[in-house]
């Protein structure tokens, strides 16, 4: 073969991953999973293991250093940050959760039944994901927000708005590859509905990609919502959240890094744990990442 | 060319165009800016005085019609706050957002795409490791979480680096690299997976028989090739850079339009937020046109699809 005569030997070329390659990015993918899922039981019975009431003020006591007592140290109102971390946890996950299914749902049915129908309906719906990407999604969120007005409710609506339109545009390219494939074409000769076609006969074709970007855009959304928090945009003080308690340490970093530092850190690595997942579903089909 | 030119420069404006019409309505479902503006013991005479100044009384299609034309003209109306005209409030804040964003954005693609090619050729398995490790960091945190490391340690422990300001290289170094490393994550896994696929390809072997010079096989023939997707991207992240600046700005005061946006939103000061979201835009829209005709001239098949 080819490939033998010009020999690699010599020359840098493209290499096979090696064995333990291999099982070192399982080790980082288990590793990724085995994090995620702490923080998330962690953060889902904070209100059993969390050790302090997270909202207690105890002036007397403010800006412990981490120790024995109080893990991450307390605040600059003397709270405990470790428990103040876990129910944050709780409520951005929540907030994470829900809006990155809304807008994979409603995203993704708008791409199939965009690309199933098309002409002017297919039209419109792209000139609309086109003018969404021509705005930072953090931008467009922080408009709403000033509209709107600070609440769970709305930080959910907002960043499912701020975000749906990924879903729309990549699921459309996917259903559209599939559109004259025989089997919708059967499909429809049978006489099924186009609604029927679309959730019956697409959907269950671009769940793979559809897995991989709720994947990849948890950690977008994590993020959205932490900086949302961070301008005093999302969740509301007392009430904990990441990005609200990484701006409460801002001013003190000096005297007391472990306010932002610490739920910065448990942030980043929620965050971080998602991508790796994200990146080992990726791998097993490259379809879903060639798009964004 | 000049007809790719100008089919893209449409769909632009209908884009925007959409976007301000968006803008207007959203920003007008806001509280009554006669009661927000007016100190609590204005009568309601002085509200409806400050009313028919605004022009708040006109039908809504009215005051959409003075928006768009005065938009044309570059006159989005006085700051309800400030009291002098919106334009000139986000023009003053646009210089420093821009200096932030394009400076972190030549550093992520002098570092991103250095890292690339550095992961795509060596033969060092640590070094490949470590881009990687360059690349997860980069995308796992806020760039406002990054601001905060940087100077608790640069700033705090070691004291090298102003805390925050606007006025000097050392002022800018801090906020670009924690602006910067998410785009230059993006950049370097891209650049070596597209550069470690040209590679593989038969005209680089073939290059390389022919006797060349491995950095010419590189640099002339591989990383060439692999240009284009990174170029996009590279565009792509400008809208990023645009949205995460905001709480860089805000951590490091620097006087820049996303912190202008925080305040304005926060003041419920109409105009600004207008037209710093249709200066936004605009810049968005122009600098993806202008990457497309460079797309284009680079690559003559893309102007004929």
């Amino acid at each position: 073969m080819n490939d033998i005569v010009l020999g690699t030997s010599v020359l840098p070329g493209p290499r096979a991953p090696g064995r333990w390659r291999v099982q070192l990015r399982h080790g980082a993918f288990y590793l990724a999973v085995g994090s995620l899922s702490l923080i998330i039981f962690a953060s889902l019975l904070a209100p059993w293991i969390a050790p302090y009431d997270p909202t207690a003020i105890n002036l007397g006591n403010a800006m412990k250093a981490p120790s024995a007592a109080y893990w991450f140290g307390t605040d600059t109102l003397g709270r405990d940050v470790l428990s103040r971390t876990l129910h944050g946890g709780q409520l951005s996950l929540l907030i994470a959760f829900i809006a990155v299914a809304l807008a994979g749902t409603i995203g993704s049915l708008i791409g199939i039944l965009s690309a199933y129908f098309g002409g002017w309906i297919d039209n419109v719906v792209m000139r609309v994901v086109d003018m969404q990407y021509a705005l930072p999604p953090v931008i467009l969120a922080m408009v709403l927000i000033g509209v709107l007005g600070p609440s769970t409710g709305n930080v959910i609506a907002v960043v499912t708005i701020a975000n749906w339109a990924r879903f729309a545009r990549i699921i459309r390219a996917e259903t559209l590859s599939l559109r004259h494939r025989d089997f919708v074409l059967l499909a429809r000769l049978a006489g099924a509905s186009p609604l029927r076609v679309a959730l019956t006969h697409l959907l269950p074709n671009v769940r793979h990609t559809f897995l991989v970007l709720l994947t990849l855009d948890i950690g977008l959304i994590i993020v959205l919502e932490a900086a949302l928090s961070f301008l005093g945009l999302g969740i509301q003080p007392p009430t904990p959240s990441w990005g609200g308690m990484i701006a409460d340490g801002r001013s003190h970093l000096e005297h007391a890094w472990w306010v932002s530092i610490l739920p910065g850190t448990v942030l980043m690595t929620t965050v971080l744990s998602a991508n790796l997942i994200a990146d080992h579903l990726r791998g097993h089909r490259p379809t879903g990442g060639q798009h964004d | 060319m000049s007809g790719f030119v100008l089919r893209r420069l449409l769909s632009a404006t209908v884009t925007l165009l959409l976007m301000s019409l968006l803008i207007f309505v959203l920003v007008r479902l806001v509280g009554d800016p006669a009661h927000l503006m007016m100190p609590p013991e204005a009568t309601e005479a002085d509200r409806e005085l400050f009313r028919q100044h605004m022009g708040l009384n006109d039908p809504l299609l009215t005051q959409y019609g003075r928006f768009i034309s005065g938009m044309l003209q570059g006159e989005f109306g006085n700051s309800f706050h400030f009291g002098v005209p919106a334009l000139q409030i986000v023009s003053d804040r646009l210089l420093p957002s821009l200096v932030l964003t394009f400076s972190a954005l030549a550093l992520a693609v002098l570092v991103g795409v250095g890292l690339g090619v550095i992961a795509a050729i060596t033969r060092a398995q640590s070094v490949r490791q470590l881009v990687a490790l360059f690349s997860a960091l980069g995308q796992a945190a806020p760039p406002f979480f990054f601001a905060l490391l940087f100077i608790r340690y640069f700033s705090v422990e070691l004291g090298w680096l102003p805390t925050g300001g606007y006025g000097s290289w050392q002022h800018l170094l801090l906020p670009m690299t924690a602006l910067g490393w998410y785009s230059a994550a993006g950049l370097a896994r891209l650049t070596q997976a597209n550069l470690e696929e040209v590679l593989a390809s038969e005209f680089i072997r073939m290059a390389r028989i022919k006797g060349l010079p491995e950095s010419v096989v590189i640099l002339r023939h591989g990383l060439k090739n692999a240009a284009l997707p990174v170029l996009t991207f590279a565009a792509s992240q400008f809208g990023i850079l645009i949205g995460g600046a905001v709480a860089v700005e805000a951590v490091f005061s620097w006087p820049g339009f996303g912190s202008l946006m925080v305040e304005a939103i926060n003041q419920l000061d109409f105009t600004v937020v207008q037209a710093a979201v249709v200066v936004s835009t605009l810049l968005f829209i122009l600098i993806n046109l202008a990457v497309e005709v460079l797309y284009a001239l680079i690559d003559p098949r893309i102007s004929h699809e």
